[in-house]
Parts: structure tokens; sequence; C-alpha cells
């Protein structure tokens, strides 16, 4: 039986850097709806700020333009949360994953960004095309509630 | 009033310099922070010094990168460098990128002293 969707919200901004802390923020609000633990809220908070930076930084190079954020829950527990952005794309993507790969050490990006999210998500999926754009789907299915005591 | 528009909170020990970093250390803020943290080293030079994680609410790759970079610094200028209190949310950060095999992580109980925060710088 496919998960049916609880809500679903669709956020545009541009992409200067201090939409980082919005768009995460925006993320933690989102998932709490599924009562998610608090190890759970920060992972996702983590993982949306990573996928939002790799847009400001990498996908338009620090030029504005606009980056969206699509998230979603089903009813099976599972936050989805896309990232879009129509900047620069990655040649590589494969290349661009691979922990420690940055094509930006002067500015001390880690290269760390798609290896935090892969482990703090549950699934993640990149794509991207030359010119056109990136984007960054991943999901998170959260624990189940704990029972109530009665 | 905005996060980095305020002074680090730092304490000197001895040779010793404690930086506390706070709030949110993402791509936004992680610039402005560092050059902070670098002034500070270079009028300073201490022998050592501890980058207390205490009081950070939020860290992601952009955070990583600072401490990495603080690491190079610091071994160029001769500093003995560590990092202390991290969440085990940013532990989780530091250890994926193995930073322990460069990087000494201490959790340091809080004294009464920490406690009450240090001076702006």
């Amino acid at each position: 039986m496919k998960a049916e969707v609880i809500n679903e919200v669709r956020l545009t901004f541009p992409s200067v850097s201090a939409n980082e802390a919005f768009a995460r923020s925006a993320a933690a609000s989102f998932c709490a709806q599924l009562n998610p633990t608090f190890d759970e809220v920060s992972d996702i908070k983590c993982a949306v700020s990573e996928a939002v930076t790799n847009a400001v930084v990498h996908g338009y190079r620090d030029a504005l333009g606009e980056i969206q954020l699509l998230m979603k829950l089903t009813d099976d527990r599972v936050f989805r949360a896309e990232i879009r952005d129509k900047g620069c794309g990655i040649a590589d993507v494969e290349e661009a994953m691979r922990p420690l790969f940055t094509t930006d050490p002067e500015n001390e990006r880690s290269g760390m960004g798609f290896t935090i999210i892969e482990n703090f998500m549950d699934s993640l999926r990149v794509v991207s095309s030359t010119g056109k754009g990136t984007r960054v789907i991943m999901t998170k299915k959260l624990s189940m509630l704990p029972r109530v005591r009665g | 009033m905005l996060e980095y528009e305020k002074s680090l909170k730092c304490i000197t020990s001895g040779r010793s310099l404690t930086i506390y970093l706070e709030g949110d250390i993402d791509h936004h803020n992680a610039r402005t922070v560092r050059s902070k943290i670098d002034t500070k080293l270079y009028i300073q030079r201490p022998d050592e010094l501890v980058l207390d994680l205490s009081r950070v609410n939020f860290m992601d790759s952009s955070g990583l990168g600072l401490i990495l970079g603080r690491y190079t610094r610091s071994v160029e200028l001769g500093i003995l460098f560590k990092v202390a209190n991290p969440s085990p949310q940013i532990r989780r950060i530091l250890d994926l990128a193995g930073t322990e095999r460069l990087i000494k992580i201490e959790n340091i109980p809080r004294t009464e002293k920490r406690a009450q925060g240090g001076e702006p710088a």
C-alpha cells in the first residue's frame, strides 16, 4: 500500500546565506508534526542545512538565484525533503559525493556535506545536470511514537 | 543582536586560550567567526588553543571546516589545538570526518569559572 501524504510544503527563497538557518528551522518545524525525537530533528536540520548551503555556495557560486525546498510527510512517518536550485549543476555527482571531496578548499569547505546527509538520513539522491541545476532528495523514517503509559 | 556582531567569549589561563563558540556555526557565520579567532590567535600567540563547543546549538560541515581550518592554522603557528565539549550531534560530525586522528577532543567538566563564562575579547 502506498503511503499517504499527510502534509506538504513548498518554500522558495533567494540563495542568500542567511536563508540556510531559515531553511533548517523550517524543516525542524515542519517535521515536528510527526513528533520526532530530539536526535531526529537535529539530523534533519543538519541534512537540510547542508543541501541548502551547497545550493548557495556551489549551485549559484554566491551569485543570487532561487532555491526551492519541498517537504513532505507521509503516514508511514517518513519525512522527505527536496532541495532544488537552477545553478551551475554538478559535472560528476559521484565525485562530489565522495567524502572530503571539495572544489573550494580555500574557503575551508570540508567536503563532508553529502557524507553527513548520507549518514544522518535514510536515503539521499542527487540529480544534477550541468548548466541546469541540481536536485537533492532525502528521506528519513522517524521512529514510532513511544507508547503512552496508562 | 545578530550573532555575528557578538565578540568571542574567551578565557586565558596561563599560556592556554579557551574560546567559547556560541549559537549556530554554519556557512553564513563561519567566515566571521574564523577571522575573529585568527585575529585573536595572531595577537595573543598562546601555546594552546581550546575551542569549547558546549554553547554551540547547531553545527554542520561548515563548522567542521572551521575547526579543521583552525587546527591547520594552529599547527602553522606551533600552537597545540584541542576541541572541548562537543554535543553528541557535533561529535558525530567530527567522527565522520575522522577528526580524532588529528585533533584531541576533550570533555571538560564545567567548573564554576567556566559556567560563568569568560570575559568578552
